[in-house]
């Protein structure tokens, strides 16, 4: 009986030892499979060009260059694409956040009338998506931003997704706050920018964050609107005219007006790793240092909203 | 609470059971906060619906909305007769069940697991890595998916020497592959994230709840099947249920930027369709783009609208 306990007990131990073993070594794996592609642009981006056409480069550069660094810091289409993005991406956070804070504080407001109107217009939004072609036709036609730095600022001041996750951390916070505000003879914008905004600086983080990524990621605004200004473009824009033109090999120098392509001894392939790592660093420096907040906030919006 | 709040304000009580208009303005200043971002979503939310009438036109954009000639049901006549437009609906719906199926699946798995690691900082690591890919521009993603996935590139080259194919597979070039290819390539930059809503349902389950299934003798994965699984089912059903009305959004950038013409009766979506007619020729042709975003639209609606009825007959909780 009682060898026969210990020896369950020990079947039970090894199991016990067994699956955390078999979990982290399926977890580096998938760190591995994660991180994989991401090193192996690194090293494309660092190898000679003329070799890298071959191919069979994994995470570490076969013949060490920096040729596609130089080809793009020397290049004053680069810098411009850069301060385009980088405006860009402050500018539509900067704004989107003010608009998108001080809705969530209003309709935080229990008392306020216009609270229930304004939240179905809102919700119902969720539902009713014109489409590409009619926001396409408001945005250019209707509004002539086309061919505009505004078309990058104006239709992204607000989300409503943000807006709801903003609204769920105020309603966290003690109603007592706005009273007594009140109580001192302070209206609901004072209340708002001196006590409840800096509260919300945790969810406002999170909020930024999201904001800005979608900013510096997004390319499908310049190729619709701002696809013939050449001084408009973003560095997202610029990547993506590299990934046609090595899809198009066979016509890319017809298809199009690229001069990093056409001028340049290097490979597109290495360039255009290149830029993916010029326009990728930005966002995996602050990343990590936000992910406390994002993990909250993502977690806040997705199961209350 | 409130009878102190009546006490310190006696005269705001009284007033807010006047008129309407009356505690209107009394409340300028969060009108002040609401109504220009109200009058902001009717503009980019509702008012493109108006362009939804050259759906019924022959739409110029010199002539504008009002001097095009109206064609009735003509544009949807013309879509349904043609067979990418068909296909276009059909690779809409497969791609948004692989997303759907394999998204799912892959964050739950990867959530169970991380929620069986008792090491603090590791677990934080692999959230991290795992998050990472989330960031990253599709352009970028589509750019590495071209790299991995080229006839030299590294996949290729782990077959070929492990034997398991004789040529270098053309991934990137057989449509047969690309609905996989972007079930895929959305797995491995979404699957991080998605977790995180699953991480978030399981660090509310009672501990007690694993202590009890331990006493009673529970191994690790009897624990996982009946105490895990089921404290994350009214999340998993929420997000299956909300996904379900979703389906006819498979997303148009990944596919937009990984088709190429050898691909393109796998790789078009609706959207990629809509975004081909309208700017792909010299002509534009926005009417039937629109036609064909007005026909995704309204399945969209009452495919969200079925879901909710779902969700409500089910007693979970409402989406909205």
């Amino acid at each position: 009986m009682t060898t026969a306990n210990v020896q369950v007990k020990k079947s039970k131990k090894r199991k016990d030892i067994a699956f955390p073993i078999v979990n982290t070594i399926i977890l580096c794996l998938l760190m591995f499979i994660t991180l994989f592609p991401v090193l192996n642009t690194v090293a494309y981006s660092f190898n000679d060009g003329m070799d890298a056409v071959k191919g069979g480069i994994t995470i570490w550069p076969r013949v060490f260059s920096t040729d596609a660094y130089t080809e793009l810091l020397t290049d004053s289409a680069v810098y411009q694409a850069f301060w385009i993005s980088l405006t860009k991406t402050v500018i539509t956070t900067l704004t989107n956040l003010f608009f998108t804070s001080m809705l969530a504080y209003a309709l935080s407001r229990k008392e306020y009338v216009l609270r229930k109107f304004i939240t179905t217009v809102l919700v119902l939004t969720m539902y009713v998506n014109a489409g590409l072609i009619p926001n396409y036709l408001l945005i250019s036609t209707t509004l002539k931003l086309k061919n505009t730095y505004w078309v990058y600022i104006i239709p992204t001041m607000f989300s409503c997704f943000n807006m709801i996750v903003i609204r769920t951390y105020i309603l966290g916070l003690p109603e007592a706050l706005v009273e007594s505000a009140r109580i001192d003879g302070a209206g609901d914008l004072r209340a708002f920018f001196q006590i409840i905004l800096p509260l919300c600086l945790p969810v406002m983080a999170t909020v930024a964050l999201f904001v800005a990524v979608g900013a510096w990621n997004s390319w499908f605004d310049t190729y619709l609107y701002n696809g013939s200004k050449k001084n408009l473009y973003t560095l997202q824009y610029l990547l993506r005219m590299k990934l046609a033109t090595t899809q198009n090999s066979s016509n890319a120098a017809s298809s199009t007006a690229d001069a990093l392509a056409s001028s340049s001894k290097v490979a597109p392939i290495t360039v255009r790793s290149a830029i993916s790592v010029v326009s990728a660093v930005p966002i995996l420096i602050v990343y990590p240092f936000l992910q406390k907040y994002f993990v909250t906030g993502m977690a806040l919006g997705s199961v209350k909203g | 609470m409130s009878t102190v709040t009546k006490v310190q304000k006696p005269t705001i009580t009284p007033k807010k059971k006047k008129g309407f208009f009356q505690s209107l303005g009394k409340q300028w200043q969060l009108m002040i906060m609401s109504v220009p971002m109200l009058l902001y979503v009717l503009l980019f939310n509702y008012g493109p619906l108006w362009g939804w009438l050259t759906a019924f036109q022959d739409y110029q954009p010199k002539k504008g909305l009002a001097g095009s000639a109206w064609v009735g049901l003509d544009n949807f006549r013309f879509l349904f007769g043609r067979e990418d437009f068909r296909l276009a609906i059909r690779n809409t719906l497969a791609m948004s069940v692989i997303n759907l199926v394999l998204g799912t699946v892959s964050a739950v798995l990867l959530a169970v697991l991380l929620n069986e690691v008792r090491n603090r900082t590791f677990k934080r690591t692999v959230q991290t890595v795992t998050y990472l890919p989330h960031f990253l521009s599709m352009v970028i993603v589509v750019s590495m998916a071209q790299n991995i996935f080229a006839s030299n590139g590294p996949i290729n080259q782990m077959l070929l020497s492990l034997g398991l194919v004789k040529d270098p597979v053309f991934f990137l070039g057989k449509g047969e592959y690309f609905w996989w290819l972007v079930g895929v390539i959305n797995v491995w930059k979404e699957v991080g994230w998605n977790t995180i809503i699953y991480i978030a349902a399981m660090t509310s389950i009672d501990p007690c709840l694993y202590e009890a299934a331990s006493i009673d003798g529970a191994g690790r994965f009897q624990r996982i099947l009946h105490v895990t699984l089921p404290g994350i089912k009214s999340t998993f059903m929420v997000l299956l249920i909300m996904n379900i009305g979703h389906l006819m959004e498979a997303g148009f950038e990944i596919q937009y930027l990984l088709r190429s013409g050898l691909t393109m009766k796998y790789s078009d979506t609706i959207d990629v369709f809509a975004l081909i007619y309208s700017f792909g020729s010299s002509k534009p042709h926005y009417s039937y783009g629109t036609a064909a975003g007005m026909f995704k639209s309204i399945v969209g609606i009452i495919l969200l609208f079925g879901a909710n009825k779902i969700a409500q007959a089910l007693d979970e909780d409402t989406l909205i």
